[in-house]
């Protein structure tokens, strides 16, 4: 196996142009994870069921476990580092610690991104949708009723209106 | 002396006791920044994988690690006995736990596997990739063995057993019984009776179980990042196995990715790691795949109940009367054991309940299935599902409403302390404050009235109710009177710094449930500072006073109350100060907010950042002889009840689909007393959390197996696990009744929803199936099973495999997730033995 | 768990996508959206050696009306297939059905093409286009051959693909006015794949249900034409009485497997209920809402 050659990609991450090689077995979280120190995406099942590892490609959600990095030359990635620092999640960040929405976290920088997702689609969710949208999502700890709130809450707030 | 934190004074100046606060570690975690075990990187670091037995049963006969040891990047490879010249091997038994056995276990065993996906051999490498294609390159020669799977003929003649040495597979026995059961059974009004099955579960941590072992052999220290709830007793155990002084090993707990009891026991592959650790000097990684976590995380809660009440013709519970049966694999687990599961079913069943005779046996037996240990709400669930099922069903004999036979039955608020038939002392309850108050958040009336209205149309919902006890704030009676070194005490050290800011050392740790916001809270308070001048330091051996960690709902009531005195004292120690830098009384003055003020007065005279200064940088400065002393400790552990119980009650409002099968929960109440509570916002989402883990197990959970012993769902597509989509939205309300044994007056709160939630939905699914006569009893209820229980489709359980033939098995799990060309199908009867057995 | 090595190469057109999988050898696999590919990857249940990434090939991508069809490239996601303006006027039954289809994130990489290529017989859009009588658009460096999708579907996990050849696109009938379609499936959880489920499809006339096709899945090795089903209800109305006639059928119709969720009979028992519902709600009947 030391016959396969690696791969060379060059991408974006979270604005930042970074150029790897790579074996083409990895997936694009352990890339952002081994190769780029980025540690805020985690790996829950990889068998992208536990949607632990959501980040965006290109704008849209995916399952960071079932895309292999070396597929993404020239894609834009984003993670949770990436929105933190460019404070585009802000707000759905302090209603999950203000909601304690968040316990232990290991399930938060996924859920997070799906929220995002969800609010960037449909700025005016039902509970019954938002809870659809992160019905991919596992989270152990909070039992989602925690997260359905501040998501709701953001959704009112940006809407201009008092949350629930 | 509670009063000084009565949360009725919570708007005073710096009192945060009582108030909903965020989480101050809520904010690296929500930006991606938190640090979990898998996230720490270290030089030379290596990986483990282990080569785990596809048998469920079987003598192994050779390790031929060659090939792999040849490949790229693989460093070394362990079999058991290499491991064993480093390790002693562990028992994990109980000595109050009378009679109780189990056999010495290793890392890595030495003649035979025991169970479908006990680690054998380990390969260290470069990556956890190349470690894991050597893995597949070694050759295990087995010779298989007859399994003991099915718990009900553990015992049976014709069953081996799988440790020859222990005689058979009998690991623990224990009838806990009073008064005079059968003569209040010949003279029961009405007996009902039922058979309840628990599903085995397991707690799905979203983080895996991970370890991180480094041994430097310069200074002989093993330092071990692990994701446990108990430093300290890991410390012991790697100390004590790995032959160390204590003192040599450190144990740091970083995040935490979930917890529930999954990570507070001692697993071989864990140790492995630290003692290949120890032998390579160097830092080693595990961090368990999903697979691996479903075979190897411990599994809970696989019980067969029969159960049955006597009640008379004025509806009062006479007697409870249960056998209990559980299988919990070919070893107990060290050092809680294995037994304390059935041990609980024996001591809550009938809990909330005033009668007189009561009778429980349980018989813990060993298997060849993955080890089974203490999870979340540990046997609460099993024995809360069984009393509150024959609660409905005599309810239903007697033609009372559910809620009527409650109000005659539940012990009476106002009759404390007692002791229950099955010899549990209680401080301290409130069942009938609770469901009052319950009653008032449901609208049980309206509910009812839709339920007919709705009946008529052919839609089909029920309401179910479950009062619950539940046990918390544990003392050594329930592990180190048995001999385990277990923690029940836990201390707390506050020291105030050079500027004014309070630090505090806790023996508690965090796994997300807000042990650091609670010990924050309460020092800020006890001290007498802003909340944000408080720093909180867990899981940490080097660092924080000894202490047992979290399990069984001890962090608020034993940590707290520790931090409570230790905030005390220090605030004591700087009014010493205080009183001779300003020549008053130390009486006189109060510490409120950072400033020392007058007492009576509220006037403010000296920031505790200037007395700090003074302390440490001009001592010279103060009487030669006044001490100060601004860092103090404090332990606590409660001294008159083994256990401070809580209890609650909930209801569940579900619709059935009587032609499908499938439940739709519509609503989730609880009401829960927990006594004080420091902060709502963290008790509330423990109870939501807690009531969604039991659906869980009422719905959707279940580690099937074949009847050949290999487990069937090795993935999160096939072992299914609560979603956001189907789960209700679950309104929390509360009743304090704080425990005397602590100034704090906190008890537990994490394990009640978990506790109480199957029995509710169990008790609204037969609510609802009512009209067609139908009723489950055993978890989970599956859309099969309800319409079983409706005649609509055969039984199948508890038959725990599908049907047929082992090619009618579960096809190899796939996400939900199409998209592939010309992938190719691949079924199997096993994903296990296929992934363990690829050679 | 890693997926075991392999190597991995990009295909930029069909051309190329041929001759690099003629090179491979019959191990290799192509990758398009591989929320398939690589979970079962992470399973080491197999060891293709080389990955062909055919997701930049241009002609496998875009979706147009092409005639009365609507052809939709292979590499279509389901995100873009429930997006398609073209698809939900022309073929309302895709659009109902993309929300059914496992979560967001995998939605927005897994394509129609390798859904149907993996031909799971739980999944969704294989059963619909076997309803909608779709044409899927094989392609070898022999050229392109149409199979018809009730053809398509060989045995389980299996499809009427030659070695070396892909679906490079499909072509759905654009709907008449007096069609009338439908999904329906039963899953433990949204997004897991159903324990049954029936895409029906067919012509309202006056009442009368012409042309109706009922596909089940998730109870047999594919997809599953409920032949005896539609011909018991053929040119009538559904009524309690065609409906329990054609629910006897349908006992001859399937065969089902047991697995974790039910026994065969149960299966049998989901797929009865399933028909009725289906039934009523393409005969637009009053009583579908309380089915």
């Amino acid at each position: 196996m030391s016959a396969i050659p690696d791969i060379a990609v060059s991408l974006t991450v979270n604005g930042e142009r970074v150029s790897r090689r790579i074996e083409a077995r990895r997936h694009l979280i352990d890339f952002l994870r081994l190769d780029l120190g980025l540690m805020g995406s985690h790996t829950g099942c990889e068998h992208g069921v536990c949607g632990a590892c959501t980040v965006r490609v290109d704008g849209r959600i995916v399952r960071g476990c079932l895309v292999l990095a070396a597929s993404l030359d020239g894609s834009q990635v984003e993670t949770i580092e990436g929105v933190s620092d460019s404070g585009e999640i802000v707000d759905l960040q302090e209603a999950f610690i203000a909601r304690n929405a968040c316990q232990c976290g290991y399930c938060t920088s996924g859920m997070l991104m799906t929220a995002a997702d969800l609010l960037k689609a449909n700025p005016r969710p039902t509970r019954e949708e938002i809870r659809e949208h992160i019905s991919g999502n596992y989270c152990r700890c909070t039992g989602y009723h925690a997260i359905v709130d501040a998501v709701e809450t953001v959704a009112a707030k940006r809407n201009g209106r008092a949350g629930p | 002396m509670n009063e000084i934190i009565d949360p009725r004074s919570v708007d005073r100046p710096n009192s945060y006791i009582g108030k909903s606060i965020p989480r101050p570690n809520a904010r690296k975690l929500v930006e991606g920044r938190g640090q979990f075990v898998d996230d720490i990187v270290m030089p030379r670091m290596v990986h483990v994988a282990f080569v785990r037995s596809p048998h469920p049963h079987a003598k192994i006969l050779r390790i031929d690690g060659a090939e792999a040891i040849a490949m790229p990047g693989v460093v070394r490879l362990f079999t058991g006995a290499d491991l064993a010249k480093h390790c002693e091997p562990w028992v994990a038994v109980l000595a109050h736990l009378k009679g109780m056995k189990s056999a010495p276990q290793l890392p890595l065993p030495l003649e035979r596997a025991t169970w479908a996906g006990e680690a054998v051999a380990a390969v260290v490498a470069e990556t956890r990739a190349v470690a894991e294609d050597a893995v597949a390159c070694v050759r295990i020669e087995y010779e298989p063995l007859p399994a003991a799977v099915d718990m009900e003929t553990a015992l049976s003649p014709g069953t081996p057993a799988i440790h020859p040495d222990l005689g058979d597979n009998l690991c623990f026995q224990r009838v806990n019984e009073s008064g005079k059961v059968d003569e209040a059974f010949a003279a029961a009004h009405k007996v009902v009776e039922a058979t309840f099955h628990s599903a085995r579960h397991t707690g799905v941590t979203l983080e895996p179980r991970s370890i991180l072992a480094d041994y430097n052999r310069g200074s002989a220290k093993l330092t071990v990042y692990h994701a446990t709830q108990a430093p300290h007793m890991m410390q012991g155990v790697f100390a004590k196995h790995l032959r160390m002084p204590e003192g040599d090993v450190r144990v740091i707990c970083s995040d935490i990715g979930g917890s529930y009891g999954i990570k507070v026991h001692v697993y071989p592959d864990e140790v492995a790691t630290a003692v290949i650790a120890k032998i390579m000097a160097r830092p080693v990684k595990f961090i368990a795949d999903r697979l691996e976590s479903f075979a190897t995380d411990i599994h809970a809660r696989d019980h067969r109940i029969t159960a049955r009440m006597a009640v008379d013709a004025e509806g009062r519970i006479t007697a409870i009367d249960i056998d209990d049966l559980t299988g919990i694999g070919p070893y107990s687990v060290y050092p809680r054991t294995s037994a304390v599961e059935g041990n609980q079913v024996v001591n809550l069943v009938g809990g909330p309940y005033d009668f007189a005779n009561f009778r429980a046996k349980t018989t813990v037996v060993f298997q060849n299935k993955t080890p089974t240990c203490q999870y979340r709400a540990v046997g609460h669930p099993i024995a809360t599902a069984v009393t509150e099922g024959l609660v409905d069903l005599a309810a239903e004999a007697l033609g009372l409403d559910p809620v009527e036979l409650r109000r005659r039955n539940l012990m009476q608020d106002g009759t404390y302390p007692r002791t229950s038939p099955a010899g549990m002392k209680f401080e301290g309850l409130s069942h009938e404050k609770s469901l009052d108050t319950l009653l008032g958040m449901i609208d049980y009336a309206g509910l009812r009235a839709e339920q007919e209205r709705l009946r008529a149309k052919g839609v089909h919902r029920g309401i179910g109710l479950a009062s619950f006890i539940e046990l918390t704030n544990p003392s050594p009676f329930m592990y180190g009177i048995g001999g385990a070194r277990i923690s029940a005490q836990d201390g707390c050290t506050v020291r105030i710094d050079p500027d004014g800011s309070v630090m505090a050392a806790t023996g508690v740790t965090e796994q997300g449930q807000g042990t650091e916001a609670i010990i924050r809270q309460i020092v800020a308070e006890a001290v007498g500072v802003p909340i944000g001048e408080v720093r909180v330091i867990t899981g940490d051996t080097l660092t924080t006073p000894y202490g047992g960690g979290t399990w069984a709902c001890r962090g608020a009531g034993i940590g707290g109350e520790a931090a409570l005195q230790s905030g005390l004292a220090v605030k004591e120690a700087a009014l010493k100060v205080a009183g001779a830098m300003l020549q008053a009384q130390p009486d006189a003055l109060d510490l409120i907010d950072g400033q020392i003020v007058e007492r009576k007065t509220g006037q403010a005279r000296m920031p505790l950042a200037e007395l700090a200064r003074i302390v440490y940088f001009r001592g010279d400065t103060l009487p030669p002889d006044l001490p100060r002393e601004l860092m103090q400790t404090r332990h606590f552990i409660t001294k008159e009840y083994p256990f401070a119980f809580t209890n609650g009650v909930q209801a569940c409002w579900l619709e059935v689909d009587i032609d499908t099968g499938m439940v739709n929960l519509l609503k989730h109440w609880c009401v829960e007393d927990c006594g004080r509570i420091i902060n709502p916002l963290l008790v509330d989402e423990q109870v939501r959390g807690g009531i969604v883990q039991g659906i869980g197990g009422a719905l959707y959970e279940h580690c099937v197996y074949s009847p050949e012993g290999q487990l069937l769902v090795g993935s999160m597509a096939d072992y299914l696990v609560p979603m956001a989509a189907e789960m209700p939205d679950i309104e929390v309300g509360h009743v304090e009744t704080p425990t005397r044994e602590s100034l704090l007056g906190a008890k537990g709160a994490g394990e009640a929803g978990t506790a109480g939630a199957p029995a509710a939905v169990m008790n609204a699914i037969n609510d609802a199936l009512k009209p067609f006569g139908a009723k489950v009893f055993a978890q989970p209820f599956t859309p099969e099973r309800i319409l079983a229980a409706l005649g609509k489709v055969p039984a199948r359980w508890p038959v725990e495999s599908p049907a047929g033939s082992p090619s009618a098995a579960t096809p190899a799990p796939q996400p939900r997730a199409p998209g592939v060309q010309a992938q190719a199908a691949e079924k199997s009867p096993s994903l296990l033995a296929r992934m363990f057995g690829r050679r | 768990m890693k997926a075991p090595p392999f190597a991995y190469v990009r295909a930029a057109s069909l051309d190329e996508v041929f001759r690099l999988w003629g090179e491979a050898g019959p191990e290799a696999r192509l990758l398009a959206g591989g929320q398939t590919l690589l979970a079962s990857l992470a399973f080491r249940l197999s060891d293709p050696g080389i990955l062909i990434d055919i997701t930049r090939v241009a002609d496998l991508a875009g979706i147009s009306q092409v005639g009365n069809a609507i052809r939709v490239g292979a590499l279509t996601t389901h995100a873009d297939l429930g997006a398609s303006d073209l698809l939900r006027r022309h073929v309302p039954l895709i659009a109902e059905t993309v929300p059914l289809i496992a979560h967001p994130a995998i939605r927005n990489r897994g394509t129609i093409g390798g859904s149907l290529a993996f031909a799971d017989p739980a999944a969704e859009l294989p059963a619909c286009c076997v309803a909608l009588d779709a044409t899927i658009m094989a392609r070898s460096a022999a050229g392109e051959r149409r199979i018809p999708a009730a053809q398509f579907f060989t045995g389980l996990y299996a499809t009427a693909l030659a070695q070396n050849e892909l679906i490079a696109a499909i072509e759905l009938p654009v709907a008449r006015p007096s069609e009338r379609s439908t999904i329906l499936e039963l899953a433990r959880r949204s997004g897991d794949y159903a324990m049954a489920g029936v895409a029906a499809h067919a012509q309202l006339d006056n009442g009368a249900l012409g042309e109706l096709r009922l596909v089940f899945f998730g109870v047999g090795e594919t997809p599953v034409l409920a032949k005896g089903a539609m011909a018991a209800i053929e040119g009538k109305p559904a009524t309690p009485e065609t409906i329990a006639v054609a629910q006897t059928a349908l006992d001859a119709d399937l065969d089902p497997p047991a697995d974790l969720h039910g026994s065969a009979e149960m299966k049998r028992h989901l797929a009865r209920v399933l028909l009725v519902r289906a039934l009523r709600t393409i005969a637009g009947s009053e009583e579908a809402k309380a089915a």
